[in-house]
Protein backbone atom coordinates (compact mmCIF):
# COMPACT_ATOMS: atom_id res chain seq x y z
CA UNK A 1 0.00 0.00 0.00
CA UNK A 2 1.16 3.70 -0.58
CA UNK A 3 1.23 5.79 2.57
CA UNK A 4 -2.26 7.89 0.83
CA UNK A 5 -3.47 4.64 0.97
CA UNK A 6 -2.87 3.16 4.19
CA UNK A 7 -4.61 6.95 4.99
CA UNK A 8 -7.09 6.70 3.15
CA UNK A 9 -8.05 2.96 4.75
CA UNK A 10 -6.93 3.91 8.36
CA UNK A 11 -7.31 7.45 8.73
CA UNK A 12 -10.76 7.95 10.42
CA UNK A 13 -10.37 5.06 12.39
CA UNK A 14 -7.15 6.17 14.19
CA UNK A 15 -8.69 9.85 14.47
CA UNK A 16 -11.50 8.35 16.15
CA UNK A 17 -9.18 6.79 18.97
CA UNK A 18 -7.27 8.96 18.99
CA UNK A 19 -9.63 11.49 20.35
CA UNK A 20 -10.95 8.76 22.87
CA UNK A 21 -7.21 8.32 24.30
CA UNK A 22 -7.81 11.96 24.81
CA UNK A 23 -10.90 11.76 26.66
CA UNK A 24 -10.22 9.25 28.34
CA UNK A 25 -7.16 11.37 29.38
CA UNK A 26 -9.52 13.84 30.25
CA UNK A 27 -11.88 12.31 32.37
CA UNK A 28 -8.99 11.07 34.56
CA UNK A 29 -8.10 14.69 35.26
CA UNK A 30 -11.44 15.48 36.25
CA UNK A 31 -12.06 12.57 38.55
CA UNK A 32 -11.14 13.26 42.06
CA UNK A 33 -8.60 10.60 44.21
CA UNK A 34 -5.47 9.52 43.32
CA UNK A 35 -4.17 7.14 40.25
CA UNK A 36 -2.37 3.82 40.67
CA UNK A 37 0.64 3.04 38.90
CA UNK A 38 -1.40 2.50 34.98
CA UNK A 39 -1.28 6.00 34.87
CA UNK A 40 1.96 6.36 34.47
CA UNK A 41 2.48 3.70 32.41
CA UNK A 42 0.00 5.06 29.92
CA UNK A 43 1.74 8.34 29.98
CA UNK A 44 4.94 6.41 29.54
CA UNK A 45 3.59 4.56 26.42
CA UNK A 46 1.43 7.55 24.88
CA UNK A 47 5.40 9.51 24.95
CA UNK A 48 6.35 6.53 22.30
CA UNK A 49 3.93 7.45 19.90
CA UNK A 50 6.32 10.64 19.00
CA UNK A 51 9.07 7.58 18.56
CA UNK A 52 10.67 7.40 15.05
CA UNK A 53 10.80 3.99 12.94
CA UNK A 54 8.39 1.41 12.78
CA UNK A 55 8.39 -0.38 15.96
CA UNK A 56 6.04 1.82 17.98
CA UNK A 57 3.62 -0.70 18.69
CA UNK A 58 6.23 -2.73 20.26
CA UNK A 59 7.73 0.08 22.16
CA UNK A 60 4.19 0.54 23.57
CA UNK A 61 3.55 -3.39 24.46
CA UNK A 62 7.20 -3.07 26.70
CA UNK A 63 6.43 -0.21 28.35
CA UNK A 64 3.12 -1.88 29.89
CA UNK A 65 5.43 -5.17 30.06
CA UNK A 66 7.07 -6.76 33.29
CA UNK A 67 10.85 -6.70 32.45
CA UNK A 68 12.08 -9.25 35.23
CA UNK A 69 13.33 -12.68 34.32
CA UNK A 70 12.29 -14.55 37.53
CA UNK A 71 9.18 -16.45 37.95
CA UNK A 72 7.24 -15.48 40.69
CA UNK A 73 6.70 -17.46 43.66
CA UNK A 74 2.80 -17.79 43.96
CA UNK A 75 -0.18 -16.42 41.26
CA UNK A 76 -1.99 -14.52 43.61
CA UNK A 77 -4.78 -14.53 41.27
CA UNK A 78 -5.49 -15.36 37.58
CA UNK A 79 -6.33 -11.91 36.01
CA UNK A 80 -4.02 -9.42 34.51
CA UNK A 81 -4.33 -5.71 34.24
CA UNK A 82 -2.38 -4.53 31.52
CA UNK A 83 0.27 -2.73 33.34
CA UNK A 84 3.17 -3.88 35.31
CA UNK A 85 2.52 -2.50 38.90
CA UNK A 86 6.64 -3.01 39.68
CA UNK A 87 8.88 -5.40 41.80
CA UNK A 88 7.54 -6.45 45.13
CA UNK A 89 3.74 -5.55 44.05
CA UNK A 90 2.26 -9.17 42.83
CA UNK B 1 -12.94 -18.50 0.78
CA UNK B 2 -12.46 -21.64 2.82
CA UNK B 3 -10.17 -21.32 5.92
CA UNK B 4 -9.20 -23.54 9.45
CA UNK B 5 -9.87 -21.85 12.80
CA UNK B 6 -7.08 -23.36 14.31
CA UNK B 7 -8.35 -21.84 17.94
CA UNK B 8 -12.01 -22.08 19.12
CA UNK B 9 -13.58 -22.82 22.14
CA UNK B 10 -16.72 -23.83 20.79
CA UNK B 11 -17.97 -25.68 24.65
CA UNK B 12 -18.71 -22.03 25.10
CA UNK B 13 -20.28 -20.67 21.77
CA UNK B 14 -23.95 -21.51 20.44
CA UNK B 15 -24.81 -23.38 17.50
CA UNK B 16 -25.59 -20.31 15.86
CA UNK B 17 -21.73 -19.67 15.70
CA UNK B 18 -21.30 -23.26 14.03
CA UNK B 19 -24.13 -22.08 11.07
CA UNK B 20 -21.95 -18.48 10.90
CA UNK B 21 -18.51 -20.44 10.40
CA UNK B 22 -19.31 -22.94 8.04
CA UNK B 23 -21.32 -20.03 6.06
CA UNK B 24 -17.95 -18.49 6.31
CA UNK B 25 -16.18 -21.40 4.76
CA UNK B 26 -14.91 -22.98 7.67
CA UNK B 27 -13.63 -26.28 7.31
CA UNK B 28 -11.97 -27.61 10.51
CA UNK B 29 -11.64 -26.14 13.90
CA UNK B 30 -9.58 -26.92 16.64
CA UNK B 31 -10.38 -26.80 20.34
CA UNK B 32 -7.48 -26.51 23.14
CA UNK B 33 -8.90 -27.54 26.18
CA UNK B 34 -9.09 -24.00 28.62
CA UNK B 35 -10.31 -22.81 31.81
CA UNK B 36 -13.97 -22.80 32.19
CA UNK B 37 -14.26 -19.73 34.06
CA UNK B 38 -14.33 -21.40 37.35
CA UNK B 39 -11.61 -23.77 39.10
CA UNK B 40 -12.82 -27.07 38.75
CA UNK B 41 -12.60 -29.52 41.84
CA UNK B 42 -11.06 -32.09 40.90
CA UNK B 43 -9.61 -34.45 37.65
CA UNK B 44 -13.41 -36.36 37.48
CA UNK B 45 -14.36 -32.69 36.39
CA UNK B 46 -10.92 -32.63 33.66
CA UNK B 47 -12.33 -36.73 32.37
CA UNK B 48 -16.00 -35.07 31.66
CA UNK B 49 -14.73 -32.41 29.76
CA UNK B 50 -12.04 -34.57 27.69
CA UNK B 51 -14.92 -36.77 26.69
CA UNK B 52 -17.16 -33.49 26.06
CA UNK B 53 -14.08 -32.55 23.63
CA UNK B 54 -13.58 -36.08 22.09
CA UNK B 55 -16.96 -37.20 21.75
CA UNK B 56 -19.64 -34.23 21.88
CA UNK B 57 -18.39 -31.99 20.30
CA UNK B 58 -17.34 -33.14 17.32
CA UNK B 59 -21.15 -34.15 16.70
CA UNK B 60 -22.35 -30.47 17.10
CA UNK B 61 -19.88 -29.48 14.59
CA UNK B 62 -20.59 -31.96 12.19
CA UNK B 63 -24.13 -31.23 11.46
CA UNK B 64 -22.37 -28.09 10.35
CA UNK B 65 -20.02 -29.86 7.89
CA UNK B 66 -17.26 -28.96 9.88
CA UNK B 67 -14.38 -31.24 11.52
CA UNK B 68 -13.68 -30.88 14.98
CA UNK B 69 -10.65 -31.70 16.45
CA UNK B 70 -8.91 -31.00 20.10
CA UNK B 71 -5.97 -30.72 22.20
CA UNK B 72 -6.05 -31.71 25.84
CA UNK B 73 -4.24 -30.28 28.74
CA UNK B 74 -5.16 -28.42 32.40
CA UNK B 75 -4.61 -25.02 31.91
CA UNK B 76 -2.25 -22.21 33.42
CA UNK B 77 -5.05 -20.91 35.05
CA UNK B 78 -5.58 -24.03 36.96
CA UNK B 79 -1.68 -25.03 37.34
CA UNK B 80 -1.18 -23.32 40.91
CA UNK B 81 -2.59 -26.52 42.82
CA UNK B 82 -0.08 -29.08 41.83
CA UNK B 83 -1.74 -32.14 43.37
CA UNK B 84 -4.49 -31.32 40.92
CA UNK B 85 -2.16 -30.91 38.01
CA UNK B 86 -0.81 -34.21 38.44
CA UNK B 87 -4.13 -35.91 38.53
CA UNK B 88 -4.99 -33.98 35.74
CA UNK B 89 -2.02 -35.44 33.46
CA UNK B 90 -2.45 -38.89 34.81
CA UNK B 91 -5.75 -38.85 33.20
CA UNK B 92 -4.78 -37.14 29.75
CA UNK B 93 -3.60 -40.07 28.28
CA UNK B 94 -6.74 -42.40 28.32
CA UNK B 95 -7.64 -39.90 25.86
CA UNK B 96 -4.63 -39.46 23.86
CA UNK B 97 -5.51 -41.98 20.66
CA UNK B 98 -9.11 -40.54 20.51
CA UNK B 99 -9.49 -39.74 16.75
CA UNK B 100 -9.89 -35.79 16.87
CA UNK B 101 -7.05 -35.54 19.39
CA UNK B 102 -3.79 -33.47 18.03
CA UNK B 103 -1.69 -33.09 21.19
CA UNK B 104 -1.07 -31.35 24.28
CA UNK B 105 -2.97 -27.68 24.91
CA UNK B 106 -3.05 -25.17 25.40
CA UNK B 107 -0.55 -25.38 28.08
CA UNK B 108 2.22 -22.75 29.28
CA UNK B 109 1.99 -19.82 31.67
CA UNK B 110 -0.63 -17.42 32.97
CA UNK B 111 0.85 -15.21 35.80
CA UNK B 112 4.61 -16.81 35.67
CA UNK B 113 4.58 -19.01 38.83
CA UNK B 114 7.20 -21.01 40.25
CA UNK B 115 3.82 -23.96 39.98
CA UNK B 116 3.08 -22.93 36.56
CA UNK B 117 6.12 -23.75 35.02
CA UNK B 118 6.38 -26.57 37.09
CA UNK B 119 3.25 -27.78 35.77
CA UNK B 120 4.30 -26.56 31.81
CA UNK B 121 7.31 -28.89 32.35
CA UNK B 122 5.03 -31.96 32.95
CA UNK B 123 3.08 -30.90 30.21
CA UNK B 124 6.11 -30.89 28.12
CA UNK B 125 7.57 -34.30 29.21
CA UNK B 126 4.18 -35.53 28.43
CA UNK B 127 4.34 -34.19 24.82
CA UNK B 128 7.28 -34.93 24.50
CA UNK B 129 7.47 -38.99 25.68
CA UNK B 130 3.93 -39.98 23.93
CA UNK B 131 4.99 -37.97 20.67
CA UNK B 132 3.02 -35.10 20.51
CA UNK B 133 2.47 -31.96 19.14
CA UNK B 134 2.32 -28.92 21.70
CA UNK B 135 -0.47 -25.98 21.22
CA UNK B 136 0.94 -23.20 23.66
CA UNK B 137 -1.06 -20.18 24.82
CA UNK B 138 1.22 -17.18 26.45
CA UNK B 139 0.23 -14.97 29.48
CA UNK B 140 -2.08 -11.86 29.15
CA UNK B 141 -0.90 -7.98 28.78
CA UNK B 142 2.00 -7.39 31.26
CA UNK B 143 2.93 -10.91 31.72
CA UNK B 144 3.34 -11.71 28.27
CA UNK B 145 6.51 -11.06 26.91
CA UNK B 146 8.12 -12.18 30.27
CA UNK B 147 5.90 -15.04 29.85
CA UNK B 148 7.28 -15.69 26.64
CA UNK B 149 10.44 -15.91 27.23
CA UNK B 150 9.96 -18.28 30.41
CA UNK B 151 8.09 -20.70 27.53
CA UNK B 152 10.45 -20.22 25.01
CA UNK B 153 13.25 -21.42 28.06
CA UNK B 154 11.20 -24.43 29.03
CA UNK B 155 10.91 -26.04 25.52
CA UNK B 156 14.48 -25.56 24.38
CA UNK B 157 15.78 -27.19 27.74
CA UNK B 158 13.96 -30.37 26.78
CA UNK B 159 16.22 -31.71 23.72
CA UNK B 160 13.44 -33.92 22.60
CA UNK B 161 11.26 -31.09 21.55
CA UNK B 162 11.23 -30.24 17.72
CA UNK B 163 10.63 -26.93 17.48
CA UNK B 164 8.70 -26.68 14.07
CA UNK B 165 6.02 -29.17 16.09
CA UNK B 166 5.33 -26.73 18.94
CA UNK B 167 3.11 -23.80 17.76
CA UNK B 168 3.13 -20.32 20.37
CA UNK B 169 -0.10 -18.78 20.48
CA UNK B 170 -1.52 -15.24 21.10
CA UNK B 171 2.13 -13.64 19.88
CA UNK B 172 2.25 -9.89 19.44
CA UNK B 173 4.43 -7.38 18.20
CA UNK B 174 6.96 -7.47 20.95
CA UNK B 175 7.22 -11.52 21.06
CA UNK B 176 6.81 -12.50 17.32
CA UNK B 177 10.29 -12.11 16.55
CA UNK B 178 11.44 -14.40 19.27
CA UNK B 179 8.96 -17.17 18.44
CA UNK B 180 9.92 -17.18 15.37
CA UNK B 181 13.69 -17.07 16.02
CA UNK B 182 13.81 -20.01 17.83
CA UNK B 183 12.00 -21.98 14.87
CA UNK B 184 8.75 -22.71 16.22
CA UNK B 185 5.02 -21.30 14.60
CA UNK B 186 3.16 -18.51 15.86
CA UNK B 187 -0.61 -17.70 16.66
CA UNK B 188 -1.95 -14.13 16.08
CA UNK B 189 -5.46 -14.43 18.22
CA UNK B 190 -7.77 -11.79 17.18
CA UNK B 191 -9.83 -9.96 19.74
CA UNK B 192 -11.95 -7.05 20.00
CA UNK B 193 -10.24 -5.83 22.94
CA UNK B 194 -7.25 -7.27 23.99
CA UNK B 195 -3.97 -9.43 22.01
CA UNK B 196 -4.55 -7.99 18.51
CA UNK B 197 -6.61 -6.21 15.96
CA UNK B 198 -7.23 -7.45 12.26
CA UNK B 199 -5.12 -4.78 10.94
CA UNK B 200 -2.19 -5.63 13.53
CA UNK B 201 -2.55 -9.26 12.15
CA UNK B 202 -1.94 -7.78 8.76
CA UNK B 203 0.50 -5.72 9.55
CA UNK B 204 2.44 -8.49 11.69
CA UNK B 205 2.34 -10.78 7.94
CA UNK B 206 3.15 -7.75 6.35
CA UNK B 207 6.61 -7.34 8.44
CA UNK B 208 7.54 -10.63 9.31
CA UNK B 209 6.19 -12.51 6.34
CA UNK B 210 4.27 -15.12 6.07
CA UNK B 211 6.22 -18.71 7.02
CA UNK B 212 4.93 -20.41 10.31
CA UNK B 213 2.12 -18.27 11.20
CA UNK B 214 -1.62 -18.27 11.64
CA UNK B 215 -4.65 -16.39 13.05
CA UNK B 216 -7.32 -17.91 15.31
CA UNK B 217 -10.01 -16.19 16.55
CA UNK B 218 -9.97 -18.33 20.31
CA UNK B 219 -13.80 -17.34 20.33
CA UNK B 220 -14.61 -18.19 24.24
CA UNK B 221 -17.17 -17.12 27.02
CA UNK B 222 -15.37 -13.65 26.81
CA UNK B 223 -15.11 -10.37 24.03
CA UNK B 224 -14.67 -12.37 20.78
CA UNK B 225 -16.05 -12.89 17.84
CA UNK B 226 -15.77 -16.07 15.79
CA UNK B 227 -15.78 -15.02 12.31
CA UNK B 228 -12.65 -12.77 13.38
CA UNK B 229 -10.79 -14.66 10.90
CA UNK B 230 -12.29 -14.47 7.36
CA UNK B 231 -13.05 -10.82 8.10
CA UNK B 232 -9.70 -10.53 9.23
CA UNK B 233 -9.50 -11.97 5.28
CA UNK B 234 -11.38 -9.64 3.97
CA UNK B 235 -9.80 -6.73 5.37
CA UNK B 236 -6.13 -8.51 3.89
CA UNK B 237 -7.80 -8.16 0.38
CA UNK B 238 -8.60 -4.66 0.54
CA UNK B 239 -5.22 -3.95 1.50
CA UNK B 240 -4.26 -5.13 -1.77
CA UNK B 241 -2.80 -8.39 -0.92
CA UNK B 242 -3.69 -11.48 -3.05
CA UNK B 243 -5.89 -14.51 -2.83
CA UNK B 244 -2.77 -16.64 -2.74
CA UNK B 245 -1.22 -15.22 0.08
CA UNK B 246 -4.93 -14.95 2.11
CA UNK B 247 -5.35 -18.27 1.10
CA UNK B 248 -2.04 -19.62 2.81
CA UNK B 249 -2.22 -17.54 6.23
CA UNK B 250 -5.98 -18.98 6.58
CA UNK B 251 -5.87 -22.43 5.41
CA UNK B 252 -2.67 -23.84 4.13
CA UNK B 253 -0.83 -22.78 7.21
CA UNK B 254 -2.76 -24.18 9.37
CA UNK B 255 -2.96 -27.23 7.52
CA UNK B 256 0.69 -27.88 7.36
CA UNK B 257 1.37 -27.01 11.00
CA UNK B 258 -1.65 -29.45 12.18
CA UNK B 259 -0.84 -32.01 9.67
CA UNK B 260 2.47 -33.10 11.81
CA UNK B 261 -0.57 -35.24 13.10
CA UNK B 262 -1.40 -38.25 11.27
CA UNK B 263 -5.03 -37.47 12.69
CA UNK B 264 -5.53 -34.52 11.28
CA UNK B 265 -7.40 -35.22 7.89
CA UNK B 266 -9.46 -32.82 5.93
Amino acid sequence: MTRQQVLDQYFMDARHKLIDLAAFLDRVERADGDADFRLEAFREAVKKLEDKGHDRAEAVLMVFSDPTMEPIPVAQGKGACGAWPGEGAE
Amino acid sequence: MKFIEPHAHMVSRTTDDYADLATAGCVALCEPAFWAGFDRGSAEGFRDYFRQLTEYEPKRAANYGIKHFTWLCINPKESEDMALAADVLAVIPEFMDCPNVLGIGEIGLNKNSRNEVKVLEMHVDLAASHDQLILVHTPHLEDKHKGTRLILDVLKNDSRIQPERVMIDHVEEHTIGMVLDAGHWGGMTLYPESKCSPARAIDMIERFGSERLWWDAACDWGPSVPLAVPRTAVEMRKRGHDDDLIDKVIYENPQQFLGQCDRFKL
